[in-house]
């Protein structure tokens, strides 16, 4: 399995192809709409990126899920999202700062929550549960 | 005139690859302007050439059931210009598909020549996104023209999706 660096120096690659940027311009805590001007169509660009880079699959909706509230009062109310809805966002995306957003939840922030770490922390995760799945079943 | 920037498929691997050609005559229209004196076929035109052949690559992918939009021209490579009496050869391959799009790598020839390289990135659109009717990219006109239908004399049931 890559290591952390490794894993870094792959995603910054990839989000340098991906979104044309200069590799100065990504830092792990970089948002892909906001600091790195990435449009939605390049969500899936990167995530095809990353599936070809890393020879894994990537679920529909496992590492950017799309209408997380879907309009729904319970999660989002006068702009902000509710203790419900920061919940909802901790299990659909369990590698995004949900902590910090949560001082300051509101909802057109969301995009922040996608960022280079992000990205990372998703793939450690992901080839892990590749690796420990390959070794069970050697 | 049709928006049609390929004039007949010569090879369909589906879910794997096509290979399309498109003759250009000097009659054409935007000879005239592009560019005046200097007939130079449009890098843009040629661009959608290779995403016109790379398009019903992944809209056959898909049963033509869904709409396959151009989204996002990942890389391009134009190495020289193309001109009247010249056969474009266009050759793609399909490199990503899942629900949501899909991506082409496409070289487009002359003579065996290589005139430009692109990796093309499409969208799977949902008529709920557009306000459209239902499929407004495959319509059974654009397969006839194209000649699908006799390049898959086996019916559409035996078109294979991608694995």
């Amino acid at each position: 399995m890559p290591s952390k660096q490794e894993i870094y120096d792959k995603v910054v690659a990839t989000l340098v192809d991906s979104l044309n940027v200069d590799p100065e311009e990504i830092r792990p805590d970089a948002t892909l709409q906001g600091d790195l001007g990435a449009e939605s169509i390049d969500f899936l660009d990167i995530v095809f990126r990353l599936e070809r880079g890393f020879g894994i699959k990537i679920p529909r909706g496992e590492l950017f899920p799309e209408s997380i509230f879907q309009g729904d009062p319970e999660y989002v109310q006068d702009g902000k999202v509710t203790a419900k809805g920061i919940e909802l966002l901790r299990q659909k995306l369990p590698f995004a700062d949900i902590d910090t957003f949560a001082q300051d939840p509101q909802v057109n922030k969301i995009s922040d929550l996608f960022t280079v770490e992000m990205i990372c922390r998703y793939l450690e995760q992901k080839l892990q549960a590749e690796e420990a799945t390959a070794q069970s079943a050697s | 005139m049709r928006w049609i920037w390929i004039d007949r498929f010569t090879a369909f691997e589906p879910g794997q690859r096509a290979k399309a050609v498109k003759n250009l005559s000097a009659a054409e229209d935007y000879f005239r302007d592009h560019l005046p004196g200097c007939p130079i076929f449009p890098a843009s035109l040629l661009l959608e050439g290779l995403a016109q052949t790379g398009g019903i690559l992944v809209g056959h992918a898909g049963q033509f059931q869904q709409n396959v939009v151009l989204a996002k021209i990942n890389t391009v490579q134009i190495h020289r210009e193309v001109y009247p009496g010249e056969q474009l050869e266009y050759e793609v391959e399909l490199l990503d598909y899942r629900a949501e799009g899909a991506t082409v790598r496409g070289v487009a020839r002359t003579g065996g020549q290589t005139i430009a390289e692109a990796e093309i990135m499409f969208a799977h659109v949902r008529p709920d996104q557009t306000g459209l009717r239902d499929n407004f990219v495959f319509t059974g006109d654009l397969r006839k023209l194209l000649g699908l239908h006799r390049l898959l004399p086996s019916s559409e049931s035996a078109i294979s999706s991608p694995t």
